[in-house]
């Protein structure tokens, strides 16, 4: 029989292809892990005698920076597969790499303010305010590293399928793009509740 | 993925061990989840000589265990715990899950589907593997000092915070299996909502793939915040972070040295809210093996289809707000489990629904009693009884007397052991000519089967009788020291007894199994004459499963129709039919 169906084509009956459907589940997942974080932050707070102001362990100017440099990260990982729709190959690796690059930014930065910690002998062990900020920051980056792994290959070796299968090429871009912005969503949902709240 | 059909000759470790086909991928599961089950049985019939001989020498093995677990094979109570833990663990985690929705899921719901193979292939074959790294780590746990984790399947903080090296290597074995079964799931899903052959609409699904829709829906979003919380727990023991220990706990006569501020309760809840929906992970593709079975040796439809899959899909959806039921001991408040009162015996409707439908199929029917037929005969009031059993522990008066008891464990192995057991049981005997072309013999079938039935009563049904006495479920000693337990201590020894006779009854399955493979009766296609696609590929289906995308024409159980010849139709053959 010939090859797995619906691995480009849509779908008619259900309006997807397969890659589609599979990473809006593998989202769907995804929110219930950071939905699990976040519910044992609400429960760890309420149950708290005090809790301190984000703003007082944390530099909100960083935070900020860094929220504008994924932002900017989601917005140069949409004009890459816009690139790559218009057919114009040499754009869409300008804009994967500025993606890519803004990540490593963003890391580099995170990487500093984590140092900033430490260096005044604030670490996971020193409060529950402190664990949940370095656990849940920490699993953000993880992410973070992972969507530059599969970008860079993306970027490299992985683009040799634009000359053999462009249109399967172009919708990987589209899926690695719906888990990039996931991931910057999350740093949405982050940003204000350990810094602002 | 477009390359896995490709027909050219793959060398000996592309074709069975790092391989991308269904079917390799299903057995690969089903090998290692059946070797897993055994190990984690045998780990019980240890438990057991323990708790039938409290402070004896363990006979013929006991040397085995080591002189730091067993000195002179005298069981310690820490090696106890261990077994115990892992116990639960290993069979849940890495021998019923594996084999219900690894193995059979795997196996079996490309085929029913008209599918020339998984969505995925590739994720597919990395699902596997995680689930094996998984596995090797939970067994390499057993040698690093302080053995094994030992704070239950349930691993509760604090206990398990401060427990020895084996609680580690536990929640890193379990963030693979979780990874496995998260990849495991979307393949699934994806497979089965894009895969299905034309003309094989929802309601002409067999109900074994909306058991397994269902149940990969479950595996999706209830294991992430098992996987958080495993997280957190890492974190507590890696990193010193306080997220399950509260300020002033004091270990030993010492105050333990962190910030404290954490709650252990916050460990249940979200292990909980993985572990319920497990529940119906466990016996969602139990019911789906079984409403085959039974369908195919009843020779007639099944009764009650439609409201059987919207049951399926609303025990689903309830299933997530089902957990603290689990946690009325807490003292979370009457308010909290008066709600989780309610939505527990609403839960119950849908599985009395299915269950209900399943005995009335029975009606009427023309009933071949083949092995495969008596295991999913057996499971239906063995299920009864693990169901019926569990309604005074969702109401939280009757459960302050019957937590943490051998009732709670009768209850919940008779839902798992001769009830979900019995239909792995009944899968294998049925799938195994499609698998091999051959069939199993029926005579040491009904060996097995018949043998299996007693014992697993002769082992579960004392616990209830002791749990009801209130014997607590964790004791080293099975309740010799305590005056409550005095009138049950015999049924300890019957108890042992069974699962000892009940592991020599496997052995006629297991050398059926192995002689059949090469030795057993040849059959056709269709041995039993059923009516859904996988019948209509060859036995064994080759790699892209059949010569042409099937057409469906019918809905999946239509035996015994009037003014026909044969008493099936096949879903695929042309012409009239629903």
């Amino acid at each position: 029989m010939e090859m797995i169906p619906y691995t480009v084509e849509i779908r008619e009956d259900t309006g997807v292809n397969n890659a589609k459907l599979g990473i809006w589940l593998f989202l769907a997942s995804e929110v219930m892990l950071f939905g699990g974080m976040f519910s044992a932050y609400i429960f760890l707070r309420l149950g708290a005698v005090s809790w301190p102001e984000g703003s007082s362990l944390l530099s909100v100017p960083i935070a900020t920076f860094n929220t504008l440099v994924l932002i900017g990260s989601s917005v140069t990982m949409v004009l890459s597969w816009v690139a790559l729709v218009e057919n114009n190959f040499a754009k869409y690796r300008r804009y994967l790499g500025l993606t890519i690059l803004l990540a490593l930014l963003f890391l580099v930065v995170k990487g500093f303010e984590y140092n900033e910690k430490f260096s005044h002998d604030l670490y996971p062990a020193t409060s529950t305010f402190l664990a949940i900020y370095f656990t849940l920051t920490g699993l953000h980056a993880l992410h973070i590293i992972g969507g530059v792994i599969v970008n860079s290959y993306f970027w490299g070796p992985g683009s040799k399928m634009w000359s053999s299968d462009p249109q399967r090429f172009t919708n990987r871009i589209e899926v690695a793009g719906l888990y990039w912005h996931f991931v910057d969503l999350v740093w949405i949902f982050l940003f204000p509740v350990l810094y602002l709240m | 993925m477009s390359e896995s059909n490709d027909h050219h000759e793959m060398s000996y470790w592309r074709k069975y061990i790092f391989s991308q086909d269904h079917k390799v991928i299903g057995l690969q599961y089903a090998f290692t989840a059946m070797f897993f089950l055994i190990f984690g049985f045998s780990l019980m019939l240890i438990m057991r000589w323990q708790l039938a001989y409290p402070g004896e020498a363990v006979p013929l093995i006991g040397w085995l265990l080591g002189e730091t677990n067993a000195p002179g094979g005298i069981i310690l109570p820490e090696f106890y715990n261990s077994l115990g833990a892992m116990h639960g663990t290993i069979m849940i985690f890495l021998g019923i899950v594996p084999l219900a929705v690894g193995a059979f899921g795997n196996y079996i719901v490309p085929l029913q589907i008209g599918a020339p193979d998984m969505a995925f292939p590739k994720l597919n074959m990395a699902s596997y593997w995680s689930y094996f790294v998984g596995g090797v780590v939970m067994l390499s746990s057993f040698f690093v000092p302080g053995g094994a984790a030992n704070s239950g399947w349930t691993s509760y903080p604090p206990l398990a915070d401060i427990a020895t090296t084996g609680q580690t290597m536990w929640l890193f074995g379990m963030i693979f299996l979780i990874t496995s079964s998260l990849l495991g799931a979307v393949n699934f899903i994806v497979t089965i909502i894009q895969l299905r052959a034309p003309g094989l609409t929802w309601m002409r699904l067999p109900f074994f793939v909306w058991a397994q829709l269902v149940t990969a829906f479950l595996l999706l979003l209830a294991f992430p915040p098992l996987e958080a919380a495993g997280v957190l727990q890492l974190m507590d023991r890696l990193a010193g972070t306080s997220f399950f220990l509260p300020s002033g706990l004091v270990i030993s006569g010492e105050l333990l040295e962190v910030s404290g501020g954490g709650s252990p309760l916050l460990w249940q809840h979200l292990f909980w809210f993985l572990a319920h929906p497990e529940v119906y992970v466990l016996i969602l593709p139990a019911m789906g093996i079984v409403a085959e079975v039974i369908a195919t040796n009843t020779r007639k439809p099944l009764w009650g289809y439609r409201p059987m899959v919207y049951s399926t899909i609303f025990l689903g959806f309830m299933s997530f707000v089902v957990w603290a039921h689990h946690m009325y001991m807490t003292g979370m408040g009457t308010v909290i489990s008066a709600f989780f009162q309610t939505t527990t015996m609403i839960i119950s409707i849908p599985s009395v629904v299915i269950l209900s439908a399943l005995f009335i199929s029975l009606w009427g029917g023309s009933i071949r009693f083949t092995t495969p037929m008596l295991f999913a005969l057996g499971f239906l009031p063995m299920f009864g009884i693990g169901g019926l059993t569990g309604l005074p522990l969702g109401l939280a008066a009757a459960d302050i007397h019957l937590h943490d008891t051998y009732y709670v464990i009768g209850h919940f192995h008779y839902i798992v052991a001769p009830g979900t057991i019995f239909a792995m049981f009944a899968g294998i005997y049925h799938w195994f000519p499609k698998v091999t072309g051959r069939r199993l013999n029926e005579t040491l079938g009904k060996i097995h089967f018949w043998g299996s039935f007693v014992c697993m009563n002769g082992i579960f049904f004392p616990m209830l009788i002791q749990g009801l006495a209130g014997v607590s479920r964790r004791l080293w000693d099975g309740g010799e020291q305590y005056a409550h337990a005095q009138g049950t201590l015999w049924a300890n020894e019957v108890m042992s007894i069974s699962a000892w006779a009940l592991f020599v009854f496997q052995i006629p399955f297991l050398i059926n199994l192995i002689r059949s493979i090469r030795g057993g009766e040849k059959v056709g296609d269709n041995p039993w004459n059923a009516t859904t696609l996988e019948w209509t590929a060859p036995s064994p289906p080759p790699h892209g499963n059949f010569s042409a995308t099937p057409q469906v024409y019918r809905t999946a159980y239509e035996y015994s129709l009037p003014d026909r010849d044969s008493d099936f139709l096949p879903q695929s053959e042309p012409g009239e039919g629903s």
